[in-house]
């Protein structure tokens, strides 16, 4: 290693740093609602994110929280006739105000998909690809970003000797680390994940599960689950949806142990319909 | 019904053969003590093992239900009650044998005095473990408060009864023994009224989510 690569790797750490203190309010919504032409399908949504915990979205399917969780980083806008109202802010400032570079904003705001999706390229050019869209060009500025986002997605030394080969090559749960840390490569504030690990075994998924747990000291996630006992596991609150609404949000001891609303309770229990 | 009601439903009927049992084993106790009847004790001593049983199997089925269930919420709180009241049960039961135990002792001298205070615990305690055990059944967290306070009426009547079987053995030293096993007896009684309070702070726990334990809510 090279005295300039730890002066990048320096550099860059402290570059990731998002600053909001843990816990301050990170998104906040206020009565949002979403529509796909006609169809409005959420309704009225208020809460506050918190900076650097996990947020769990529940409740059963076609309930709105894939719809919601899509809104914080506008990736509904490129379905036709979808359009939302009230307000969705990031550190305050309006993510749907016509001002909002949507490119800028979904660095700052990652996705990992339910199905993990890497380019058929290599393991390198994936973790890469947001990088050199991004301006850097500096092969090792490349080399430096690809490790040490492949470290944070915990995924490095696992692929560090194959950085060649075809990211299709891997496993399912290395396919979707590898997303989280093409995700991360750009240095995002925070972190959407719809259904991460569903698609994927015990093991893998207690990974993604403990590589959660680690990302939260540094990025604000928000994740989509219909696990109800990985939402448990993994998040600080939890915000139960049904029919585009928002039933219940609070603490995620509190949700699972005892929850205020009793269709929060038939469904945790799986009392429901 | 859910396939884990049943199972939820099962844990409540163990729970509420073991109190049956329990509650047979004051009753029997009580009447050992006032009747001066050994063969009843040892019956009583006897049916503890039991009780014993009757613990494990709910321990056993409780953590089943954990591993395979999950429970969340209500249920979460049902079970976890269910795993804090078991063994409060099975003190309860020890204690009638303890009772027993110094009632055997007793009936082999003459009676030290005619018992006033120390019946009048040991139904308070047993209409407490009785009540407990009914507002476990209905989740009543309002039954299970009224309960809760008349821990003191239990407090005022062991204290007034070794006051009087302290005087029993300051006037002769040969009542010591004799007033010593009431004392306990009274003692014994009291920490069956205590059982009864720790049960329903577990139904309070279930009914609310709330924990009332060292508080002074409800106590």
């Amino acid at each position: 290693m090279t005295v300039e690569t730890r002066e990048t790797r320096a550099a860059r750490a402290s570059a990731s740093q998002d600053e909001t203190p843990p816990g301050s309010t990170k998104i906040a919504v206020r009565d949002f609602n979403f529509y796909y032409g006609d169809h409005h399908v959420l309704h009225d949504i208020t809460m506050e994110i918190p900076a650097k915990e996990v947020t769990a979205f529940i409740g059963p399917s076609g309930c709105g929280k894939s719809t919601f969780i899509r809104s914080i980083n506008r990736m509904n806008d490129i379905i036709p006739g979808s359009r939302a109202r009230g307000t969705l802010t990031l550190d305050e400032q309006d993510l749907y105000a016509p001002s909002i570079d949507v490119v800028a904003l979904r660095r700052k705001v990652g996705m990992v998909f339910q199905k993990s999706n890497p380019f058929p390229k290599s393991v390198y050019e994936n973790v890469a690809y947001g990088l050199r869209i991004g301006g850097v060009r500096d092969r090792r500025v490349l080399d430096e970003l690809v490790e040490q986002s492949l470290q944070r997605a915990a995924l490095w030394d696992e692929v560090k000797d194959r950085m060649g080969s075809s990211a299709l090559a891997l496993s399912g749960g290395q396919q979707q680390r590898l997303c989280i840390a093409r995700a991360l490569a750009v240095d995002p504030e925070v972190l959407l994940m719809d259904e991460p690990a569903s698609a994927l075994d015990p093991i893998a998924t207690q990974k993604i599960e403990e590589l959660i747990y680690e990302l939260k000291s540094n990025y604000t996630i928000v994740i989509v689950t219909h696990n109800m006992q990985q939402a448990a596991r993994v998040s600080d609150r939890t915000a139960f949806f049904m029919m585009g609404k928002l039933v219940e949000y609070d603490e995620t001891n509190t949700i699972f142990m005892n929850p205020t609303e009793k269709l929060t309770e038939d469904y945790i229990t799986g009392r429901f319909g | 019904m859910r396939h884990f009601d049943r199972d939820i439903e099962h844990l409540k009927e163990l729970l509420l053969r073991m109190g049956a049992m329990v509650e047979d084993s004051i009753n029997e106790s009580i009447r050992a003590l006032l009747e001066r009847d050994t063969a009843v004790a040892d019956r009583v001593i006897a049916a503890d093992n039991a009780i014993d049983q009757m613990e494990l199997e709910i321990d056993q089925h409780t953590i089943e239900l954990i591993a395979k269930m999950q429970p969340a919420a209500i249920d979460l709180r049902f079970v976890a009650a269910a795993m804090k009241i078991t063994p409060e049960l099975e003190r309860i039961a020890d204690l009638a044998v303890d009772v027993c135990e110094r009632a055997t002792e007793l009936n082999r001298e003459p009676p030290l005095k005619p018992l006033i205070d120390i019946p009048q615990l040991a139904r308070i305690a047993q209409d407490m473990v009785r009540q407990a055990l009914d507002a476990f059944v209905r989740r009543d967290a309002v039954l299970a408060r009224q309960v809760i306070a008349r821990d003191d009426e239990v407090d005022i009547l062991t204290e007034r009864s070794f006051r009087e079987l302290l005087t029993y053995m300051l006037e002769d030293s040969r009542n010591i023994s004799r007033a010593i096993r009431l004392t306990f007896i009274g003692k014994y009684f009291e920490r069956i009224a205590d059982s009864a309070t720790n049960i329903c702070e577990m139904v309070v726990f279930l009914a609310e989510g709330k924990v009332i334990k060292h508080s002074n809510e409800g106590a």
